[in-house]
């Protein structure tokens, strides 16, 4: 290590345990006066806890943490702004319903005999905002402005105090590429006033674009730091990833037994939605796996959503046994013969309170209407049939789901579209959060629903388990495909390469 | 356009519009007679009202304000018989709504309940209270009450009149303006009201300013019940009933929307004065039934609570082309 130059923040040996999980364990973090350094790792690595620490929103269990060479004690938020250390989250927390002049000075307004002064206090907000290079009426409610405006007004707020460092939380999620730029700009000039930025992204391009260094962490754990010029995309993906990549392709359907021929049940040409995801392409036929793999963020569960109507498309088409449609409720693609599997269980999907009879026919009786009751002895009939069909580990149908493991929960919600007959199902993660054994089953069960002739499109952010049942891989980027890998290419490999090339 | 401004835009036009019909129809409505008895009639319910701008305007609501009106009428009318000056009675009660509405601020902020269960605890306690004491209507007989009851400035045009009830109403809006609009406690309360957890973030006191809502609201409620007393000369357990509702339609009709964060004080007092209108004019009529009145109300509410919707939409709506 160089002594030249001495670091603004060092915290080693950081470690910090929630209930039931390590978040942090033994991680150090160095960052130096006026550089951009990027903060990167897959769901759960740790960013985000490790930021808190720093911000004072959380208290490490262990490790230090220096300032300018001096040992110091983040206890609040405030403690870390009073410090220098100001944070602009992915989601904006400013007020909409404020004025940008009103959420830019907010508990520091100027007085006049105790009174506030407004008119001061709108030409302090002018004043900090021009030193972004941003003039806009400050009088105006925050919310009337594009989410890049309110980003920068956050990012006004958080400079306007003697700011050290500055944290931005994956400020680029909602921005679209011009909007990028200007954030960027904005960075460069902030940089060059000597403060650094902890830059919290998942945009590999961005990472690239705008740090100087880059640190990532894996599962909690600190896996590696260095300048940007000396971690290539291939390794820093591998870093991120954490898997040795080797040629071993696991257990593969052979080639033969895909159907290359025949009509696409779905087929998606330039498919996306304005800031939301680009373009991805592909067509998706029965009896075959798609799977959907690249780095969070990267337009994975976008693409799921999109495809089932949960969000609707604005760009490119959809044709649907080769005829256009426009999907614009999930309503219509259930219609369709569409089931979807979110990535949250608990949050979009299973009703924990409900037994697991009652969750399995809910997407049947909501398919037939509210008029049309699934009879009693049907709902006994189905949910029994399902319990022995997929396994799934429950006394008997009447359970709560809330008590099943997560395993046995993912798959009522595999039964739940199962029994309304599905031509398509689409899973988003169906793996997280279970246990390995019943990662293999849940495994083994899409490939023999596959077998019985039902197309599945799967997005996983375990490369494993995508090689081992797709047919045919989409691997995303940046919100838009970047590659599709077919038959005996698909390796872990390949789709790592993928990834990593720009 | 600042689109938060459209609402209180609505609301003038509305009582201007009430006024318009009210001159045309009928002979002598455009007089200053008319407009200080609508003062005077209405003072109580405003100064209610102001007080609730504050509550909703912090995204709560406080549904004991009738309650603690009738409450404050009927102690002051026991402790005057008692022989205490009203205004000594007063500042006792002014302290106490003041500390029922911290109390109830605290309970509402530190263990999250709805302040509408919260303060309709307070609205059955105070009412079956003020029965406690006495079930019967309590006169107010004291010089100071006759004074303030015959209290009147004359407008310098025409028969009409400014009445203690209307100087108290007007002093209580200068007070309330200059807290809303001059002071952090006011900005804190809009930025509360708009997005509570985005404001705690940046920095504002949330339970500081939670308590002091419900305290400032209280004490507003207390002088409206005090206004009431002298109006009416006398405290009634049964007074005031559902004046709360009359407040948050005021606030309503005023352009303060009800999820909080956008709203005007001045706005309120229109919105109390287009009730009193309303009221004014079928009164006037003399066909029409008084429960019409209710009906006009309930119309325009809902007029209101619409046209608000859509404003809304417009202010929040993200990537608006209003852009830079």
């Amino acid at each position: 290590m160089t002594q030249e130059i001495e670091p603004r923040v060092t915290m080693r040996g950081i470690c910090k345990a929630f209930p039931g999980v390590k978040a942090l364990e033994d991680v150090e973090f160095t960052l130096h006066p006026g550089e951009v350094h990027a903060l990167l790792g897959e769901n759960g690595a740790g960013k985000s806890t490790l930021v808190k620490v720093m911000t004072g929103v959380y208290q490490c269990d262990a490790g230090t943490v220096t300032l300018d060479g001096k040992e110091v004690h983040i206890s609040s938020p405030a403690a870390a702004q009073d410090l220098g250390i100001n944070t602009v989250y992915q989601e904006v927390n400013l007020v909409p319903t404020l004025s940008v002049a009103e959420n830019l000075m907010i508990e520091r307004q100027s007085s006049v005999f105790g009174f506030i002064s407004w008119k001061k206090t709108r030409e302090r907000a002018r004043a900090s905002l021009a030193r972004l290079g941003l003039d806009i009426d400050v009088g105006r409610s925050l919310g009337s402005y594009s989410l890049a405006v309110q980003q920068l007004v956050a990012i006004a707020r958080a400079l306007d105090r003697e700011t050290k460092v500055l944290v931005l939380d994956e400020p680029t999620a909602s921005l679209d590429a011009h909007e990028v730029e200007t954030l960027f700009g904005v960075l460069r000039d902030i940089k060059a006033r000597g403060i650094s930025i902890v830059f919290i992204t998942h945009f590999i391009d961005q990472v690239y674009a705008i740090s100087d260094r880059i640190t990532v962490l894996r599962n909690g754990r600190f896996v590696g730091t260095g300048p940007v010029a000396e971690v290539p995309r291939m390794r820093l993906v591998t870093m991120m990833l954490g898997r040795q990549v080797e040629g071993h392709t696991g257990d593969r359907p052979s080639p033969d037994t895909i159907k290359m021929e025949g009509e696409a049940l779905v087929s998606a040409k330039a498919l996306g939605k304005s800031r939301y995801l680009k373009s991805v392409d592909f067509d998706l036929r029965a009896g075959e796996v798609v799977g959907l793999a690249g780095l969070l963020g990267s337009g994975r569960t976008e693409t799921a959503k999109l495809i089932f109507g949960a969000e609707r498309a604005d760009l490119g088409e959809i044709r649907i046994d080769g005829q256009p449609v426009s999907l614009r409720t999930p309503k219509q693609a259930i219609n369709l013969g569409f089931g979807f599997c979110p990535e949250d269980r608990k949050h979009d999907g299973l009703i924990l309170d409900l037994t697991v009879r009652e969750n399995i026919v809910l997407a049947l009786q909501s398919k037939q209407g509210i008029f049309r009751r699934v009879g009693e002895a049907e709902q006994n009939r189905l949910a029994d049939e399902m319990i022995k069909a997929l396994g799934i580990a429950t006394p008997d149908a009447e359970k709560r789901v809330g008590q099943l493991s997560g395993g046995n929960q993912q798959k009522v919600i595999l039964a739940r579209w199962l029994v309304a007959k599905p031509r398509l199902l689409i899973l988003d993660e169906p793996t997280r959060g279970i246990d390995i054994g019943a990662h293999a089953e849940i495994v083994a069960l899409i490939r023999k629903l596959c077998a019985e002739g039902l197309a599945l499109l799967v997005a996983s952010s375990e490369l494993e388990e995508i090689v081992a049942f797709s047919h045919r891989v989409l691997v995303m980027r940046d919100r838009e495909k970047v590659k599709e890998i077919v038959g005996q290419d698909i390796t872990q490999a390949a789709i790592v390469e993928a990834i990593a090339n720009s | 356009m600042r689109e938060r401004r459209l609402p209180i835009l609505a609301t003038i036009v509305v009582f201007l519009l009430l006024y318009a019909i009210g001159g045309f129809y009928f002979n002598n409505f455009l007089t200053t007679r008319v407009f200080g008895n609508l003062l005077t009639d209405n003072a109580f319910v405003i100064i209610a009202a102001i007080g609730m701008t504050f509550v909703i305007l912090s995204g709560g609501i406080d549904l004991s304000v009738g309650s603690m009106i009738a409450f404050v009428g009927i102690v002051m009318a026991v402790l005057v018989r008692d022989g205490w000056h009203p205004l000594t009675a007063a500042l006792v009660l002014i302290v106490f709504g003041f500390l029922l509405g911290a109390l109830m601020g605290y309970i509402i902020d530190a263990f999250e309940i709805q302040p509408f269960i919260v303060t309709l605890t307070s609205m059955f306690m105070l009412r079956g209270l003020s029965a406690v004491i006495s079930q019967d209507s309590v006169p107010i007989n004291h010089p100071f009450a006759e004074a303030f009851g015959s209290f009147r400035i004359p407008f310098p045009i025409g028969k009409g009149w400014l009445s203690a009830e209307a100087l108290v109403m007007i002093a209580c809006l200068i007070v309330a303006l200059i807290i809303a609009h001059r002071t952090r406690f006011g900005a804190n309360v809009y930025a509360i009201g708009g997005d509570a957890q985005s404001a705690l973030l940046l920095g504002v006191p949330v339970r500081k300013t939670v308590v002091g809502v419900y305290a400032l609201n209280g004490v507003f409620a207390v002088v409206a019940g005090i206004v009431y007393a002298l109006y009416t000369s006398s405290g009634y357990p049964l007074a005031a009933v559902g004046v709360e509702l009359d407040a948050i339609a005021a606030v309503v009709i005023g352009g303060t929307l009800l999820t909080g964060g956008v709203g005007l004080v001045i706005g309120t007092v229109f919105g109390g004065l287009i009730q009193g209108l309303i009221q004014t004019l079928i009164i006037f009529d003399g066909t029409l039934d008084s429960w019409w009145i209710r009906i006009v109300i309930g119309g325009l509410l809902f007029v209101f609570i619409v046209l608000q919707k859509g404003i809304m939409r417009s202010v929040t709506a993200l990537g608006s082309q209003g852009a830079a």
